[in-house]
């Protein structure tokens, strides 16, 4: 075995704690932010996660030295984000969490975030998910690479790794519109990945007991170098100025079809003056 | 008077209905200017001049569109320095949320993406936790760097055409970068684009691998098809034509829902709909929770008697 192997792979996979789609989600009239009671693993870094657990798998397994390391910032109960991933297979994790991280925007998530990956770093890769399914922007992933400077592929459809001339190289495949690219880049790098990738696994009994034995490192602001106004509000290049609930779309009319369904369909675009 | 840089990425033959709206937004703005990564034609170019801009940028370099986003990102900012632009609009593609992204972070600016409205102040408007609340929100530095989603702001009409200028960046390139090492390019339908049609037909697990009578009531109507996860997963339809959460957001005029149940993650990508009709064998499908008009019953008979109506009308 070579150096580059002999090391290991060192993987971080970002993991976010969001309100649970499934309920009704809200934001606090106080400070406009998101409200976080029921709150699970954001279902879409479950595929982050996943494609981590697989690239170890593919390249040697726990034998190979891989590390993988499940990665969160936020409140107190954001460490359950962490949990859930060390039950379904990371072997270690941390939690980043500050009273000031609080109303942090994009930008603000991003700097705390690269401040946290270097402190703990290097790592030979960064996994997220394609975006989080509170917030919806995709833009942290993106702005995690431009801070890190490191090569970016966003929206992976498809990713593997390859070890050659010492080396570790990634090619993933991502889809557009109108063409499928393929994408190559040297390690260290970052990656988004889609919920096309792969289908993430659960935790069984024995990964829920493997996890109570594996470690999370909390830390602070201090921990990782950055100032209070560095981060949440303050540190924030955007603001929320108000926030209303969309009144819910109210049922309209429903019918059976009694044979002349279509005729009624039609009839009925019609009269809204969609034809 | 405040200058808007406008990035128009992948500019086709001629302008397409977003890149108008694109443009009409940036003019009732300030004086807008146009960045383009990648050639455009004569034509294009014309059209960009029909709606008074008077310069383009362009990076010195060709490599810029072959290193992804990064590329794109360092040539938007110096073009955003060079024109002393103090807003900056794009496209909401995901391409183009990560190209803003990073610019952002390169300029110390803040994004805001999915606008769909926006005040003379920079109050931009937009939809969160799956379009369930709307949001106002501001960027608080200098440079405002905004995606606006399609069909949101009117195009006005275009004025003569006429040729801007084009002024050269230069642009230093990331070194550590993702490459494009192979681009299989997808067919074209033919069929309006998702995000910019005014009607789109959607079918799901329901449609049972066939598409034809959603195709067929599609082009009586003049509009796209799109699909749930379960029929892309299925292969049943590219995944492109996803609608939802993790595929596309979308707000046509009229949305036609045929087999599918309704999940919030499909509903995520529709729910702004104007008018949204619904039809699904099963009376309790959540989806009807939001039609306009729900019809319960069979698709495969429905639609083709909806379609044969149309044609039967003239229409
Ligand atoms: C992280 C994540 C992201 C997701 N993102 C998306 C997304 O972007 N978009 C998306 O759509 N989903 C998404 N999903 C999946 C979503 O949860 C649902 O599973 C999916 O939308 C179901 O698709 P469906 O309604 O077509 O299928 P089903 O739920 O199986 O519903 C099929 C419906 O068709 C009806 N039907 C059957 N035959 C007929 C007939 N002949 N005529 C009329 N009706 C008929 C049935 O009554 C049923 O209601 C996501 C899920 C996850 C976990």
């Amino acid at each position: 075995m070579d150096e580059a192997t002999a090391g290991g792979l060192r993987i971080a996979v970002l993991v976010k704690h969001v309100p649970d789609a499934q309920f009704d989600r809200h934001i606090s009239g106080d400070d406009l932010t998101t409200v976080r009671t029921e709150s699970i693993l954001s279902e879409l870094d479950e595929y982050a996660l996943e494609a981590a657990l697989q690239l170890v798998e593919a390249n040697g397994g726990a034998a190979g030295g891989h590390r993988v390391t499940a990665i969160t910032m936020g409140p107190a109960a954001a460490v359950n984000a962490v949990k859930k991933s060390l039950q379904i297979g990371a072997d270690d994790g941390v939690h980043l969490t500050d009273e000031a991280l609080t109303g942090s925007d994009a930008s603000a998530t991003s700097r705390a975030l690269a401040a946290l990956l270097r402190h703990l770093g290097p790592f030979d890769l960064v996994l997220t998910g394609m975006a989080s399914t509170d917030g919806e922007t995709s833009l942290v992933p993106a702005q995690l690479a431009e801070r890190l400077a490191l090569p970016q592929v966003t929206f992976a459809a498809s990713l593997e790794l390859t070890h050659e001339d010492g080396g570790w190289k990634l090619v993933a495949r991502r889809d557009n519109d109108t063409f499928a690219e393929t994408i190559e880049a040297p390690l260290p790098a970052l990656v988004s990945v889609t919920d096309q990738i792969n289908e993430p696994r659960y935790p069984n009994f024995k990964g829920i007991m493997a996890a109570k034995k594996k470690q999370i490192q909390v830390l602070s602001l201090a921990d990782v170098g950055l100032q209070p106004d560095e981060v949440g509000f303050a540190g924030s290049w955007t603001k929320v100025e108000a926030a209303a609930p969309r009144p819910p779309r109210s049922q309209g009319t429903v019918i059976t079809d009694e044979g002349d369904a279509g005729i009624r369909l039609v009839d009925f675009l019609a009269g809204q003056k969609l034809l | 008077m405040t200058t808007v840089l406008v990035f128009l990425d992948h500019p086709g033959a001629s302008l397409a209905k977003s890149e108008r709206e694109l443009l009409s937004l940036g003019a009732s703005l300030g004086e807008v200017a146009v960045a383009l990564a990648d050639e455009a034609g004569p034509a294009y170019l014309d059209g960009v001049g029909s709606y008074g801009v008077r310069e383009y940028y362009r990076p010195e370099t060709g490599a810029v569109s072959e290193v992804l986003v990064a590329g794109k990102a360092a040539f938007l900012a110096e073009a955003v320095r060079a024109s002393g632009a103090g807003v900056v609009l794009l496209g909401n593609a995901y391409e183009s949320k990560e190209i803003a992204a990073r610019l952002g972070v390169r300029l110390g600016a803040g994004v805001i993406t999915d606008v769909v409205a926006l005040d003379s102040d920079l109050t931009a408007t937009k939809s969160d936790f799956a379009g369930s609340y709307t949001v106002n929100c501001r960027v608080t530095t200098d440079v405002s760097i905004l995606t606006v989603k399609p069909n949101s702001f009117e195009a006005v009409e275009a004025g003569p055409p006429s040729t801007p200028r084009e002024v050269p960046v230069p642009v230093e390139l990331p070194h550590a970068v993702a490459r494009v090492i192979g681009r299989v390019d997808k067919p074209v339908s033919g069929r309006p684009d998702l995000s910019e049609a005014r009607v789109i037909v959607a079918g799901g697990r329901g449609v049972n691998g066939d598409f034809g009578p959603l195709e067929e009531l599609a082009d009586a109507l003049g509009g796209a098809v799109g699909a749930s996860r379960a029929a892309t997963d299925a292969g049943w339809i590219e995944h492109s034509a996803q609608i939802g959460q993790t595929g596309k957001t979308v707000s046509p005029q009229l949305y036609i829902s045929a087999g599918i149940s309704g999940a919030i993650q499909q509903k995520a990508g529709m729910q702004t709909s104007k008018v949204i009709v619904a039809i699904n064998k099963d009376a309790d499908s959540p989806v009807f929770e939001i039609a306009d008009f729900g019809i319960v019953g069979d698709l495969f008979t429905v639609l083709p008697q909806a379609t044969d109506e149309i044609r039967k009308r003239g229409l």
